[in-house]
């Protein structure tokens, strides 16, 4: 698209409105070569009011919240949406957690548990097309949130971005400690941080769009399960 | 209870309400002369405008509100037994030339049982009605004067309506699936969309009938209108009666 | 064209199916009630949201330019769209530049709007709608009758029927798990063999350019992380000023839809996947024009999530498409007047200004309000029957003269001829379904008169 630069230099909504300038006029003698572009902005800054200040969101991220409470939440919702939440002392400890069927494909992104299942990253740089047969994804979450279970993961901690989605099963590691309380908790976790895709992802892939019945695995993994490392 | 003398109100009585149901407009009558307030109704009042507005022609308003302003400008408060009618005054009087009238009624104008709660204070009735009685909350009382919470908020439940029944002899109150629920009337909405009018309508009787219900009672008679003339045609049992009927203590052989 | 009245007529030509149809949405709603009252603040959280979407209609030109710089920084490329022909064309010039005849879709009511598939398949272009309800009604070639529920209209039987028709289930299939197994199968060969997904936009944030798309299904996901070229069609409204926001946001839209505590994914796409095209069409279709209705410029704070449909009693007992317009209910009644006031000149009627569809509406938009105002728009615009606008001059004189409404003669006279629904005549759409009420001896103005005066 082109950006024709009178456009752009066009700031406030008081330059819209007091348009005396040479730029407004120009504007209104091009009006029928102008871009799209052009004409939205214009039409917006024209019609949109007076400006209001966004509220103040603080208050809603200073919420205190005790550990515990948090997880138990955290795990009361995770079986609300479909989800189970596994305690575990140790990565270690999720090995004997998992009941892998013969031949089964698992990927992970989780050195520790290199020895159950192939790592991720291997297949990074493959056409996405390739997962399409990972029965198991064991992925380390980032954080968690207790007032919906949601994890946070970013792509480098997803290995592959289409892995949590295309997989059968998915598994999410996730440390006791990293678990918010919610949702504006969360986004000042993920301040400053960058990514190119990143999602939270709460409970299986689900769909209640026949006459609302839940049905679990609609496109992506049938079932979830949240390893919560204590330690 | 506080008693105010001198206060002086005007009885709004909906043109509906005149000419279908004299017996509600008599009720809140004797009901507000019981609490010791000096009632007047002023013989030239006709009607609030809203059958007219709610069709898109507020513009045409204006002779109506006029004459409102005429008639109610010179009362402490304006008390009328319909949610509906005080809502639209409420929200939509306005005069040409006597603007700061217009302002005054639609800061003064109550609903009756608000009138009852809110301005006289009533805390006991004298008056018995022995029934189980479904409370219908009629919307623009509900959502417009908030005569009651509203089941969508998240927020404490309180009823004014309810309260006030709860102070009458032998009413039993029946909770329904729905209990705010529209019926479906809506001015023109009842013959302009026929279909999804009556529907509701039976619809929200059903609720009624099936949690026990011998009296469906609200604070809008436009409301009542509606389930009475679904439930005359249904031939069913279930009555129903303006709410200042009950509180006044209505008199069995009348009911 | 029928209107909602005549098509809500049919609707309930079968009472039992409307029965369901209310029964199925008013379940949603009291999900929605449960979900809400878990949070104590739930009404500050509203008031919350509405105050950012006031914010950014107030701010939209700066937003639009901020959003659409991040974006450019973050490697996407950023479309203008004034009308939906012109969002039709730049989506099908893309696929045509890249040789492309076939696209994997997600919901996007915008596309709904811009009647995009219709458009794509003229140019040859084969659509799959991922989305199981979208996909359901896409086969039974019918709109989507709800915005978050789009097939919430067909019982599983005829979803069975149909399915049995395109994807060869077994015929009288009506399992839900086995219908929605069909559906995975044959969707993840669509998936696998698309390079082109379109997906929607829930928000965009201008702070850094990135966009965050809700599905529970995980439909976006999969066709934008196996496509070459994703597409990402969203309204200008659909910004938000900074990232922070989302959580004001993302904690109000489930819970209202359908009374989960957040959509299974919440996918932020910021840049494109090494080799990928992202994509932004920015539509304006008709918004900035809202945008300057003083009145109805609150309805663009709408984030769709379908909860004014839910709990609209008239919504529940007409159906979808008895709004003949691809946003239906209280929300799409406020918005469809603004592209075509004559067309759907009958919508802001099909209310009864209950005012529910305002309280549940997680940006506080005054939804019934705005019936009440485009009412009095439409008739000043000329598009109400004359003979409606005869009887209501008639009206408006006798009830402004006192003297006239008393000459009009002795109780419910006046009333019985005058209004629409107490004339006791099988011709009367009061007398179908409802008795008229009996007039009493004396009205109570002549009741006060011997008693008082």
């Amino acid at each position: 698209m082109q950006l024709t630069l009178f456009a752009k230099q066009r700031g406030s909504p008081s330059d819209s409105e007091g348009g005396v300038s040479k730029i407004a006029r120009r504007q209104v003698i091009n009006k029928t070569n102008m871009t799209s572009r052009d004409r939205i902005l214009a039409d917006v800054r024209r019609n949109q009011p007076p400006l209001v200040a966004a509220p103040d969101i603080t208050a809603w991220e200073n919420k205190a919240h005790s550990a515990e409470v948090l997880l138990q939440t955290f795990a009361t919702v995770a079986g609300n949406v479909g989800g189970k939440v596994v305690l575990v002392d140790n990565v270690d400890d999720i090995k004997s957690h998992l009941n892998i069927p013969e031949g089964g494909r698992v990927l992970t992104t989780l050195p520790e548990l290199l020895d159950v299942a192939d790592d991720a990253a291997l297949f990074a740089g493959n056409a996405p097309h390739d997962l399409a047969n990972v029965d198991l994804a064991i992925l380390r979450a980032e954080f968690g949130v207790a007032e919906n279970s949601a994890l946070w993961l970013t792509e480098k901690l997803m290995g592959t971005r289409v892995l949590p989605f295309i997989c059968q099963h998915l598994a999410f590691v996730v440390n006791a400690k990293d678990i918010v309380p919610d949702m504006h908790a969360a986004y000042v976790r993920t301040a400053g941080t960058d990514h190119g895709f990143a999602a939270f992802i709460a409970g299986p892939s689900k769909t209640a769009d026949i006459e609302q019945s839940l049905v679990l695995g609609a496109h992506g993994p049938r079932s979830l399960v949240i390893f919560v490392v204590l330690g | 209870m506080l008693q105010i003398c001198k206060m002086k109100v005007g009885l709004f009585i909906p043109c509906y309400v005149d000419q279908f149901y004299p017996k509600a407009a008599i009720a809140t009558l004797e009901l507000l002369e019981k609490l010791g307030v000096e009632v007047d109704y002023p013989a030239q009042q006709t009607c609030c405008g809203q059958p007219m507005a709610n069709s898109g022609y507020e513009h045409l308003t204006g002779g109506c509100n006029e004459l409102f302003v005429d008639n109610f400008a010179g009362y402490d408060y304006v008390v009328s037994p319909s949610g509906s009618c005080a809502l639209h005054i409420k929200e939509h009087l306005h005069s040409h030339d006597k603007e700061e009238a217009a302002t005054g009624i639609r800061n003064k104008i109550y609903e009756l049982t608000e009138f009852l709660t809110d301005v006289l204070k009533v805390e006991k009735l004298d008056a018995r009605f022995p029934h189980r009685v479904g409370l219908h909350q009629s919307c623009h009382g509900q959502r417009g004067l908030k005569l009651a919470q509203m089941t969508e908020l998240t927020a404490e439940p309180y009823s004014k309506p309810g309260s006030l029944l709860n102070m009458v002899d032998g009413v039993e109150l029946v909770t329904l699936n729905r209990a705010d629920e529209c019926c479906g009337f809506g001015g023109t909405f009842c013959v302009a969309e026929e279909a999804v009018s009556a529907k509701m309508g039976k619809d929200r009787v059903a609720d009624h009938e099936k949690n026990g219900a011998e009296y469906i009672t609200a604070a809008d008679l436009s409301c009542l209108m509606h389930m009475e003339g679904i439930l005359k045609r249904q031939k069913s049992n279930v009555k129903v009666i303006h709410i200042a009927e009950i509180l006044n203590g209505v008199k069995e052989t009348v009911a | 064209m029928k209107n909602h009245a005549e098509l809500s007529e049919t609707f309930n030509k079968d009472e039992q199916r409307v029965n369901w149809h209310d029964e199925t949405l008013w379940w949603v709603r009291q999900k929605r009630d449960k979900a809400s009252h878990l949070i104590p603040d739930w009404e500050l959280l509203r008031e919350t949201a509405s105050q950012i979407k006031h914010n950014v209609l107030s701010n939209l030109g700066n937003y639009l330019e901020q959003f659409e710089q991040n974006a450019i920084k973050n490697g996407i490329t950023v479309h203008w769209a004034a009308d939906a022909k012109e969002h039709n064309e730049i989506v099908h010039g893309l696929l045509k530049k890249h040789g492309i005849t076939q696209m994997v879709k997600s919901k996007s009511m915008l596309t709904e709007e811009c009647h995009l598939n219709h458009y794509l398949e003229e140019q040859g272009i084969n659509v799959v709608d991922s989305d199981l309800g979208e996909l359901i009604v896409q086969l039974a070639k019918e709109p989507p009758s709800h915005i978050v529920l789009p097939c919430i209209h067909k019982k599983k039987e005829e979803i069975g029927d149909i399915f049995h028709e395109h994807l060869g289930s077994a015929k009288g299939e009506a399992n839900p798990q086995i219908l929605t197994e069909t559906a995975r199968i044959h969707l993840r060969n669509t998936f696998l063999s698309r390079r082109a997904a379109l997906t929607g936009v829930n928000f965009a944030v201008a702070e850094t350019g990135e966009f965050v798309v809700c599905t529970n299904e995980g439909n976006a996901d999969m066709g934008a992380h196996l496509s070459d070229i994703h597409i990402a069609s969203m309204g200008i409204e659909k910004l938000i000023p900074q990232r922070k926001h989302l959580s004001v946001f993302l904690r109000l839209l489930t819970r209202s839809a359908t009374g989960q505590p957040i959509t299974t994914y919440s996918s932020h796409f910021k840049k494109p996947r090494p080799g990928q095209e992202m994509h932004i069409v920015l539509v304006d279709n008709g918004r900035s024009v809202q945008l300057g209705r003083e009145d109805f410029r609150n309805s663009l704070k709408c984030i769709r999530c379908g909860a004014c449909m839910n709990t609209c009693p008239v919504y529940r007992r007409s159906g979808g498409h008895s709004y003949h317009t691809a946003v239906a209910g209280p929300i799409g009644s406020i918005l469809a007047p603004n592209l075509d006031m004559k067309q759907y000149s009958d919508l802001p009627f099909a209310s009864t200004l209950c005012g529910s569809c305002s309280n549940v509406c997680p940006v506080k938009i005054d939804i019934h309000t705005q019936l009440y105002k485009w009412r009095q728009v439409i008739v000043k615009a000329g598009y109400s029957d004359k003979k409606k606008t005869l009887a209501m001059h008639g009206m408006a004189k006798t009830l402004a003269s006192p003297t006239a409404y008393r000459l009009a003669g002795k109780a419910g006279r006046w009333v019985i001829k005058h209004t629409p629904f107490a004339v006791s005549n099988p011709l009367n759409p009061w007398y179908k379904q409802r008795e008229m009420p009996e007039a009493p001896k004396e009205s109570f103005g002549e009741w006060y008169k011997k008693n008082r005066g």
